[in-house]
């Protein structure tokens, strides 16, 4: 009976209960977006950048070399020199080195020229096919699979450049030896191929004689979309001859003639020391720079966050201005009810259920309120999820639950509730008496 | 100001307040455990004793012994202010009196707990009001349902169409409240007033605001009905168009 009347008090004024909804509704949509919006960015930066503990590249914005050889999202700054990388590699304190050479792409996938180890550092499985063994042998990335129909012995063409539409390497055909088991990293989204086909490509093509000449690694074609690709000097297949140690695998083969070069190399610690050591030593020493991308994608988060707390603070007080308005009306409402109140204890109604019917109709906007709110905020970052699924980018999961949503939640339903409380105590403690007998 | 017209027997002194009503269900077939079923029977219906009523210090109300019969119609007179409310309300355990005693069916309704007296009220009386009439955001028939609900009986449609047709507006049960004329409100404030067969009916000024043709239909209505389900009346009133209606009256 309560629910009814409370139902019926707030069907009899239509216009101000949907309003209230709404304004409600619109607060926790926003925050529920954000939430849903930060929570994932900083859980996919981590996931992506965790791997990694420093990244050796050609100097320029420490955040572009992050986000162009971890996040596969930015142009590179440029290349290094594969000797100069080497003597990274080979320092005792470094457990691990992996080379990425960037430059071509599929249908805008990133073709990554590395070695076996990049596997390894996002503990990718080869999910059907094998791994990748000679040159122009590529690994696609689940995601890359799924949306291209790709399966073990398909052949691709890349484009020349990182972008969706560079001109093609149409007589170097790629061919699809395996496909990866998503991990639900940047990997997914990635083809792979031993750095010696990126090297071949851009040899066999001819289209960067310019870096047939040795130059000074870094300072080359920086930001230029359609030059970034790394090249080897001269042309070189497979040379026998001495191979430094520690050096991976990959590399070995083309190390011989000349001057190799590599976008960035990916460097695993094995002391926790070295994060004290190894990036200066990288940056006082060398002409190559060192980023760690757990402080990049920090300060990235921290540029982002600025905008996301203005966000948040105005939807919270979005929110608090729909508290309030809602408390107003319940107030005021109180007021042109009261006699219906005092009618309600005259038939023997006990002030707690007209303590629990004012308290009903609140929560039942307050309940209205977050459901659609919850329901907008979500169907929203879906949408957005959908679209940035299609343009290959970052997956925004909008069906997911982000842990700060359940403190959102309560705290809706908290701050609601002790708005709601006051009315219904005016209504608790209202004296039928004094209204029947004075008019 | 106060006429003892008709000498009513009260229950044997000494078992006054001692009740304890805060514990009994709400079921109008509860009976005091503390009196025997004959003595609870022949006991008046009303039974006012020593009653004052003071608000900040002034006494607005003073009756020191008043009661009235089972199946009785009796009329409170008075001019405005002069306490006819107050005293309804009193009755009905809406207020606490200064002082006295109030005996509903021979059960207390004074010296007893907030909701014993909500509970007494709702299983023994039905009030009828001037300007309280109806919930108007719900049907009329929503209106009577809620009379039954809070009195603690399931909901019975049958008995609420019997009384919507014995009053003649069997066609507005599924009216909006606030969508009738202040004649059929009042209709349906005596309907609702009525529906649980409560034996004490009170009724403040039920016809004050009504036109000479709707005072008497609804005053008729009101002593149908009263006597339909053998219940005791109790009208205050200033309206001297209905005094003659009644042989029982109490002037303050
Ligand atoms: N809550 C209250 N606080 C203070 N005084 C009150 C209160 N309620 C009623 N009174 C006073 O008590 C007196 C009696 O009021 P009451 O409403 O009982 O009169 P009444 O006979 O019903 O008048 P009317 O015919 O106008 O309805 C009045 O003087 C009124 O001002
Ligand atoms: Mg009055």
């Amino acid at each position: 009976m309560t629910l009814r009347l409370a139902f019926a008090y707030l069907a009899s004024r239509p216009l101000a209960t949907i309003l209230h909804v709404l304004m409600l509704a619109l607060g926790v949509a926003t925050l529920a977006f954000l939430l849903l919006f930060t929570s994932q960015a900083e859980e996919r930066l981590a996931r992506d950048a965790k791997p990694v503990d420093l990244v050796v590249g050609a100097k320029g914005s420490p955040l572009q070399l992050i986000l162009s050889s971890v996040f596969h999202v930015d142009i590179p700054t440029g290349n290094i020199g594969l000797e100069e990388s080497k003597a990274i590699s080979r320092h005792p304190m470094v457990a691990s080195a992996t080379p990425v050479a960037l430059g071509d792409s599929y249908r805008g996938h990133r073709i990554v020229g590395t070695d076996a180890s990049f596997l390894g550092l996002y503990d990718a499985k080869v999910a059907a096919g094998r791994p990748f063994k000679e040159e122009m042998e590529v690994v696609v990335g689940s995601e890359v699979a799924r949306r291209h129909q790709l399966a073990p012995g398909a052949k691709i063409v890349g484009s020349h450049g990182l972008a969706q539409t560079g001109p093609g390497h149409d007589e170097d055909p790629f061919e699809v030896v395996g496909v990866l088991a998503p991990t639900g990293t940047v990997i997914d989204r990635l083809v792979l191929t031993p750095v010696e086909s990126v090297w071949h490509v851009h040899e066999h093509h001819g289209d960067a004689p310019a870096k047939t000449v040795p130059e000074a690694p870094g300072k080359k074609h920086k930001h230029d979309h359609d030059d970034d690709e790394p090249a080897k000097a001269p042309p070189a297949g497979p040379a026998p001859g001495a191979v430094p140690p520690g050096m991976p695998p990959a590399l070995m083969a083309a190390s011989q003639g000349g001057r190799l070069e590599i976008t960035a190399l990916l460097v695993k610690y094995r002391t926790p020391l070295a994060a004290a050591m190894l990036p200066r030593l990288v940056n006082s020493s060398t002409s190559m720079q060192a980023a760690s991308p757990a402080y990049e994608s920090a300060r990235l988060l921290d540029m982002v966050g600025v905008g996301v707390q203005t966000l948040q603070w105005f939807a919270a007080i979005m929110m608090a201005s729909a508290a309030l308005s809602v408390f107003v009306a319940l107030t005021s409402a109180l007021q042109e009810r009261r006699y219906d109140l005092a009618l309600l204890r005259t038939l023997g109604a006990r002030p707690l259920r007209l303590a629990s019917l004012t308290l009903a109709e609140g929560v039942t906007l307050l309940v209205s309120g977050v459901i659609l709110g919850l329901a907008l905020g979500h169907g929203a970052a879906h949408a957005l999820g959908l679209w940035l699924a299609q343009s290959g980018s970052w997956p925004l999961a909008g069906l997911a639950w982000a842990p700060g949503e359940t403190i959102l939640v309560a705290a809706v339903f908290a701050g609601g509730f002790a708005t709601c409380l006051v009315p219904a105590v005016q209504a608790y403690l209202s004296d039928p008496a004094s209204l029947l007998a004075k008019r | 100001m106060w006429r003892h017209e008709s000498p009513g027997e009260g229950p044997a002194g000494g078992i006054d307040g001692k009740t304890n009503g805060a514990g009994r269900r709400q079921d109008a077939v509860t009976h005091s455990p503390d009196l025997p079923e004959a003595v609870r029977d022949q006991a008046p219906m009303l039974e006012i004793r020593g009653l004052r009523h003071q608000y900040e210090g002034r006494t607005v109300l003073s009756v020191p012994s008043w009661d009235v019969l089972r199946g009785e119609a009796s009329l409170v007179l008075g001019p405005s202010g002069s306490g006819k409310s107050t005293l309804l309300n009193a009755i009905a355990g809406l207020a606490t009196p200064t002082e006295g005693t109030i005996r509903v069916a021979g059960e207390a309704m004074t010296g007893i707990a907030p909701a014993a007296r909500d509970a007494l009220r709702a299983s023994r009386i039905g009030l009828v009001l001037q300007t309280l009439h109806l919930i108007g955001v719900v049907t009329v028939r929503e209106n009577l349902r809620i009379a039954q609900r809070l009195a603690g009986l399931p909901p019975d449609d049958a008995r609420i169409d019997e009384v919507l047709a014995n009053l003649g507006i069997a066609n507005l049960a599924g009216a909006k409240a606030r969508q009738l004329s202040v004649g059929e409100a009042q209709r349906v404030a005596i309907a609702r007033a009525v529906v649980n067969r409560p034996p004490l009916i009170l009724a403040d000024e039920p016809t004050s605001a009504l036109d000479d043709a709707n005072c008497e239909k609804a005053l008729a209505l009101l002593l149908d009905q009263a006597q339909a389900t053998g219940a005791t009346l109790v009208v205050a009133t200033h309206d001297n168009r209905i005094r003659e209606r009644f042989a029982k009256r109490l002037e303050l």
